[in-house]
């Protein structure tokens, strides 16, 4: 990124911190927390501890960075190196992005970025001016993605409550910022568990791993009266709804799934896997030691806040999440996709130069799709 | 603390204090080499031993018909399994160790499942949910037919079984919660107690040579020496999920980072050196030669914390969805193992 863009983000962010000290708070136990942030243009800091809001707030202002993050985990001495930090526990934290959805909508709204010639194109394999295959691809998410990220928030925060006994109140749900939902459980039996514990929690609630004779079908002498009902609780219950759809269908489909067999029944469940199982990024659930996008801080891959949703059905993270001010900016845009922010539709531009409100602006910046005329 | 009954004792005698038990009882070790009714529970332990080293479980005098009640039966239980112990000790071999605390433990379970599984004796199910808690300290409350215990507790003792109907989504799972069947509770722990068991055999104290069971340890010693482990010879091909990490990259995509991690903790563990595999990467779409160097010397140990990473379990590159599986695997549980065979 060039030097004007990055003063432009820089000022652009600072304002937005400036004004909103009331969207960034420290966590709690803030002192246990390890904190590390990126700047523009260069690698990670990390390794800061901080003890109040006070401290958190200068960092922001001292570095303007263009991404702050905070450790799930609570150490003992969180400034030190990463052998030393003494770790305590964790809360649990979970990252449901649209981007791992599948969705058919992404083709639409994907670009590659060459990073050899910088040739911008709709989503594509190779360059299509100089045949690269180094390509960077950035995705303007459609209110598809983000409809879909809420369903599977929605299916997390089931498991998560009924399975999983969390209290509601304990489970907090984020605008990660760009493409999807970060959640958030505190204090709660699984504080202290390890990696190796949560990767197991990841496999339940993505539904991996299941074997035939957990829904009721036995290798050897198979017997109807073991499959589950609609009423079970857990994934006994949640597989009965969505494999026999409706209660009078289920006989008839027992008797189909008895014709087909153990090994058939085997690749059902697999199957089935990809549809009723959560879609969360499996590695954020099982890092104990992660440091996770801090709430309130702004993503720098667009330019949104990461924000509380309290509301998770009316969110919608182009108005909620867009905080950066309307001041007119003129910029050179080569954006081929059409995109929303604050109501207002934007794009698509073709190497066009354009004034446009600052946050729509830093959204194509940040997307690498504008740069400042 | 567990006060037992003498039954107890002969059912768990691990929870014995093996010195007062004898004390107790008013014998001392140097008896059990010479005294010819007290050499009865030294052959027992003799048996006891060659048993659980061959792998199998040590029946028990208890379980025949009508013995149970018998105390002098059950005080030999206790104390051949006392004098297996002292003679494990005397042989010095720790093979020993482990295949009779595993042996021990396997006993021990089938007795805490009876007790569990006893619907009409609650005394038995809460002394055996005592030694669960005390023990291991995991609380297990009985609801209906099942021991209901916490998931992070199961996820814990559970996390080292490879067997698929372990892992929790083939579990009953409720409310925070487990549901398990008196046997699979036991099996959840075994384990631990194994680990209880040789813990207290490492930690007891060497005792002197006893004049008369020189020759029963020195027949310890040989049955252990053949117990040494074999060889492995290894076939040198990398396993499918490094082979698919390399073709990724090859063709200039994307290597999620777990996958990044995994190739190069299983090249470095090879024995291969950075600059060796830092090429490797130089196809990936967001190639940087100075990241990657500093990525790959903080893996191998050569820079930052100085800890050397090693290469994820196949469970844990299950679930990141780096694992391609083929019959060529054979139940490994580290990629690292593959092609290695047993000779």
């Amino acid at each position: 990124m060039n030097e004007i863009d990055i003063k432009f983000l820089e000022d652009s962010f600072k304002k937005y911190y400036f004004n909103h000290f009331d969207l960034i708070t420290s966590p709690q136990r803030t002192s246990e927390r390890e904190f590390g942030y990126q700047k523009f243009n260069s690698g990670m800091f990390r390794h800061i501890s901080l003890k109040d809001n006070k401290e958190l707030h200068l960092l922001f202002m001292q570095n303007i960075p263009s991404d702050v993050y905070c450790s799930n985990a609570y150490y003992a001495f969180p400034n030190s190196p990463m052998s030393e930090k003494d770790w305590k526990e964790a809360d649990l934290i979970f990252d449901i992005d649209a981007k791992d959805l599948n969705l058919p909508c992404r083709k639409n709204h994907t670009i590659s970025i060459c990073n050899e010639c910088n040739e911008i194109s709709k989503d594509t394999n190779q360059c299509v001016k100089c045949n690269s295959t180094k390509l960077e691809k950035k995705s303007l998410p459609c209110k598809n993605c983000i409809d879909a990220s809420k369903i599977e928030v929605n299916k997390l925060s089931n498991v998560l409550i009924n399975d999983l006994g969390i209290d509601k109140e304990n489970i907090h749900i984020y605008f990660s910022g760009n493409e999807g939902f970060h959640v958030y459980v505190y204090d709660s039996q699984f504080q202290q568990i390890g990696s190796k514990e949560r990767s197991e929690l990841v496999d339940y609630i993505m539904f991996r791993g299941a074997i035939p004779e957990t829904f009721g079908m036995k290798k050897f002498k198979p017997n109807r009266s073991l499959f589950p009902d609609f009423n079970q609780k857990g994934w006994n219950g949640r597989f009965s709804k969505y494999i026999f759809g409706s209660k009078s269908k289920r006989s008839k489909i027992i008797s189909e799934l008895l014709d087909s067999g153990y090994p058939s029944f085997q690749k059902t469940l697999d199957d089935v896997s990809k549809n009723i199982g959560v879609k969360i990024d499996p590695n954020v659930t099982m890092d104990i030691h992660r440091i996770f996008r801090l709430p309130g801080s702004i993503n720098s891959k667009s330019g949104l806040t990461k924000i509380l949703c309290t509301n998770l059905t009316k969110f919608d993270p182009y108005t909620d999440a867009c905080f950066l001010n309307d001041d007119p900016v003129e910029i050179l845009a080569n954006c081929p996709i059409e995109f929303k922010l604050k109501n207002k539709k934007f794009g698509p531009y073709t190497n066009e130069k354009i004034l446009v409100p600052t946050y729509a602006a830093v959204y194509m910046i940040c997307k690498k799709l504008a740069t400042i005329a | 603390m567990l006060v037992l009954g003498q039954d107890e004792k002969a059912k768990y005698p691990f929870l014995a204090d093996a010195g007062e038990y004898l004390k107790d009882k008013g014998f001392s070790l140097v008896q059990f080499g010479s005294d010819p009714v007290l050499k009865l529970s030294v052959e027992k332990a003799l048996h006891r031993i060659k048993v659980a080293s061959a792998g199998e479980v040590y029946k028990s005098d208890i379980d025949k018909d009508g013995q149970a009640s018998k105390d002098y039966v059950l005080e030999r239980e206790v104390f051949s399994f006392l004098l297996a112990i002292v003679l494990i000790k005397l042989t010095g071999m720790s093979t020993l160790i482990k295949r009779f605390a595993l042996a021990e433990a396997r006993r021990a379970e089938t007795y805490l499942e009876k007790d569990l599984g006893n619907a009409s004796n609650k005394s038995k199910i809460d002394l055996a949910t005592r030694i669960i808690y005390d023990l291991f300290n995991i609380k297990i409350i009985k609801e209906n037919d099942f021991f209901v215990i916490p998931v992070s507790d199961y996820l814990k003792h559970s996390v080292t079984f490879h067997e698929r109907e372990w892992k929790l989504i083939n579990r009953h799972v409720e409310n925070g919660k487990v549901f398990l069947t008196p046997d699979k509770t036991v099996r959840l722990i075994r384990k631990e107690l194994g680990n209880y068991i040789s813990s207290k055999i490492i930690n007891a104290p060497k005792p002197s040579m006893i004049p008369g069971l020189e020759n029963i340890v020195n027949e310890l010693i040989l049955i252990s020496k053949k117990l040494t482990p074999t060889y492995t010879i290894t076939t040198g091909e990398y396993p499918p999920c490094i082979k698919h990490a390399i073709d990724v990259l090859e063709k200039g995509e994307n290597l999620p980072h777990s996958g990044r991690f995994m190739l190069a903790t299983f090249l470095l563990s090879k024995g291969q050196t950075v600059p060796q595999i830092v090429p490797l990467f130089k196809n990936a779409p967001d190639f940087n030669p100075r990241v990657t160097l500093y990525q790959l010397n903080h893996l191998a140990g050569t820079s930052g914390s100085a800890t050397k990473y090693s290469c994820p379990s196949c469970e844990k590159l299950k679930t990141q969805d780096l694992c391609f599986i083929t019959k060529e695997c054979d139940n490994i549980i580290n990629p690292m193992q593959f092609g290695k065979k047993r000779t």
